[in-house]
């Protein structure tokens, strides 16, 4: 079978003799790289509203490391000084204030944007055979984010900084026999201290946006391979026409490219509301004990972590045991792994599987965001028991995947995808 | 999907349930005042407030309260004061208007006479936000048990003097037994605030104490985030622009995907 993304492009370029792009593409292959990844590449047409999210989170990544590369010119590690050097980007860095709040409120719609994008995945099923590496790098790149984003909370070391750090940092000492040894050996210290934020620091703005980029593109090399899902979950490539294209193919370039950008413009003028207007979202996403001062002696009167990470905080506290608390937190992410093999549907999408995969998929979203709502609130009475129920339906999804995705009647799926222009 | 809709509709209503936790506490006992939900209603626009706040900063607050990340320079540019009115009634003796707003009290003074250092004020507005500066500022009531003669509603034990007595004069806190159940159940006699009653009188009637205390907030909201006097302005325009080019693109999207059939 010819790949539609060898040979689109290749044959049709031809070059003047003597002209720059033949001097530059006997020495580089600029178009054959253009024409593999964009004019020759092809995705299904019948993309919708929900496949935005992919290209708008590698915005957002690209947006992260430019304003991310401007606040590092101002900012200063350091227990004594990070504090003031983040007032002072705010107040005396010419346009300090604006950087700063493009950053802060990127790392929030990053979050946004990557939990639609994998909302997505479930949907249609984009993580079934033969996108399994696919998902997986998709989920590594997933953990590398929290990582990223719990990291970057720390520098600005407001009190919120501090004791968010203390709390999270403190979950790995639950792990048996080596936890207390962990903790002390992420922190550099006895305590979340001066060592501690610089380490943070190296690890925000070099190691971790190194993992990303990398992982971006094993996401992109993998994509490329098995090309892309759609809302109908049918593989185009089953469907070639007489010309070696995907019958319910069209170029990723100019159609994809410019539908995207009208997906940028969109999201754009959302994140410039947020921005300008409502920069720190009513305490969400920037937290008023964040405007005090890392203080040791001063414990915030209820401490959350940033509303991303709130649903598997609230599993965290549902659970008296602090150690068995952390290892649902753990499994709630791991689970994700394993949806590839847990899922054993004859179908890829929702739109022909049967009312439990819908059901248990609804069950799915509200628990979730039941849980992150949850764990904005303080752990009491009704908030607890709550927590509870809402931890294990998020669990069910997962775990009963397997006998509802067998027993329940799919519907029969089309030859084509479903595409009304 | 459309199946799943009756379904999805309950979990819904699950979910609304710990809603209610948000709702708890902090309102006042029947018919008396409920200044937990007195609201700042400072205007960042208004820059004849914002300069009648920084007077009233200057003239009641720094004597203990530093704002050592605003300047003088770059607050008389922001509210529009000359030099020469900075010069002669803003700056405290011994600064420079490029210096940072800085306390004449010092930290380990502070700690000495009142029991704990006055806080920097630059960011209080944000960490606690308006509501909570307006309500401290305008719930102090006579205590003669504490050592300053004053409690305060929003933050009770505060080691702050009413240093604003003279203008608001000294008012008195009326409070009500109230029958509380604890978390065993039993039943256990609160005292709760009721309302105020006038006492000492001050120099300001309560409406222009009031106009005094929002001036004041204000002018710390405006110092806890100086670039919000062009933020939102920017804002507009940018917005505008991303709609416009929104819309060009759209247009320009349509054009080439009439030929996806």
């Amino acid at each position: 079978m010819a790949s539609p993304n060898s040979d689109g492009g290749q044959s049709a370029v031809t070059y003047k003799p003597g002209s720059f792009r033949e001097w530059l593409n006997k020495r580089m292959p600029v178009d054959q790289f253009v024409a593999d990844q964009l004019t020759g590449y092809y995705a299904p047409k019948n993309f919708n509203v929900w496949y935005f999210f992919g290209s708008l989170a590698l915005l957002v990544f690209v947006l992260q490391i430019l304003t991310g590369i401007f606040l590092t010119m101002h900012y200063k590690p350091g227990e004594a000084i990070s504090f003031d050097s983040v007032e002072y980007i705010m107040r005396e860095v010419e346009w300090g204030w604006l950087i700063r709040y493009l950053h802060s409120t990127g790392a929030s719609f990053f979050f946004i944007v990557v939990y639609l994008h994998m909302f997505r995945a479930l949907m249609y099923g984009s993580y079934k055979a033969p996108r399994e590496l696919l998902w997986l790098i998709g989920m590594g790149l997933y953990l590398a984010l929290m990582a990223e984003a719990f990291m970057g909370y720390v520098l600005p070391w407001g009190n919120m900084s501090y004791w968010g750090a203390q709390v999270i940092v403190n979950i790995f000492g639950t792990i048996p026999v080596i936890g207390p040894g962990l903790v002390e050996w992420i922190r550099g210290d006895y305590g979340i201290a001066d060592s501690t934020l610089n380490r943070f620091f190296a690890l925000h703005v070099i190691a971790l946006p190194f993992a990303i980029a990398l992982l971006v593109m094993l996401h992109l090399v993998a994509l490329r391979q098995t090309g892309s899902n759609n809302p109908d979950g049918i593989e185009i490539k089953a469907n070639l026409g007489a010309d070696g294209k995907p019958k319910d193919g069209i170029p990723f370039h100019p159609y994809y490219t410019l539908k995207d950008i009208v997906g940028v413009g969109v999201f754009l003028t959302i994140f410039c509301i947020v921005v300008f207007f409502i920069p720190t979202f009513g305490g969400l996403f920037l937290e008023k004990p964040n405007f005090e001062p890392a203080n040791p002696l001063s414990t915030p009167t209820h401490i959350a972590p940033v509303w991303y990470f709130t649903a598997f905080y609230a599993m965290l506290r549902a659970v008296p045991s602090q150690q068995l608390g952390a290892l649902l937190m753990l499994l709630a992410i791991v689970a994700f792994f394993f949806l590839p093999w847990l899922d054993r549907s004859k179908v890829k999408s929702i739109r022909y599987k049967g009312l439990l995969s819908k059901l248990f998929l609804g069950i799915f979203v509200v628990s979730f965001i039941a849980l992150s709502y949850l764990g904005l609130q303080p752990a009491e009475g009704n908030a607890v028991l709550f927590a509870r129920l809402f931890t294990a339906l998020y669990f069910s999804y997962f775990l009963l995947m397997p006998w509802y995705t067998s027993v329940e009647k799919t519907k029969p799926v089309p030859d084509r995808v479903t595409y009304h222009a | 999907m459309r199946k799943a809709l009756p379904a999805l509709a309950a979990l819904g209503l699950m979910l609304g349930a710990p809603l209610s936790f948000a709702a708890e506490g902090g309102h006042a006992i029947e018919g008396g005042l409920d200044w937990q939900a007195w609201k700042a209603g400072n205007e960042i626009d208004n820059v004849a407030s914002l300069q009648r706040g920084a007077r009233n900063f200057m003239g009641y607050c720094s004597g203990c309260h530093s704002l050592k990340y605003v300047r003088y320079s770059r607050m008389a540019e922001d509210l529009k004061i000359p030099d020469a009115q900075l010069e002669e009634s803003l700056v405290l003796p011994g600064s420079k208007k490029s210096d940072y707003i800085t306390s004449s009290l010092n930290a380990a003074d502070g700690e000495a006479w009142f029991g704990k250092a006055p806080p920097d004020l630059s960011l209080m507005a944000r960490a606690r936000g308006t509501d909570y500066l307006y309500q401290f500022l305008k719930s102090f009531y006579a205590n003669p048990k504490s050592a300053t003669g004053v409690d305060n509603l929003a933050l009770p034990g505060t080691a702050m003097p009413h240093v604003l007595s003279e203008l608001q004069g000294v008012q008195t806190g009326v409070f009500k037994d109230v029958e509380v159940k604890d978390a065993e159940g039993k039943t256990q006699t609160q005292k709760v605030f009721f309302n105020f009653e006038p006492g000492v009188p001050g120099s300001l009637s309560p409406a222009e104490y009031d106009e005094f205390v929002r001036d004041t907030v204000n002018f710390l909201d405006y110092a806890g985030e100086p670039a919000q006097l062009k933020r939102r302005g920017l804002g507009v325009w940018v917005v505008l622009f991303l709609l416009l080019f929104t819309g060009i693109a759209y247009l320009l999207k349509a054009e080439y995907w009439k030929d996806v059939k």
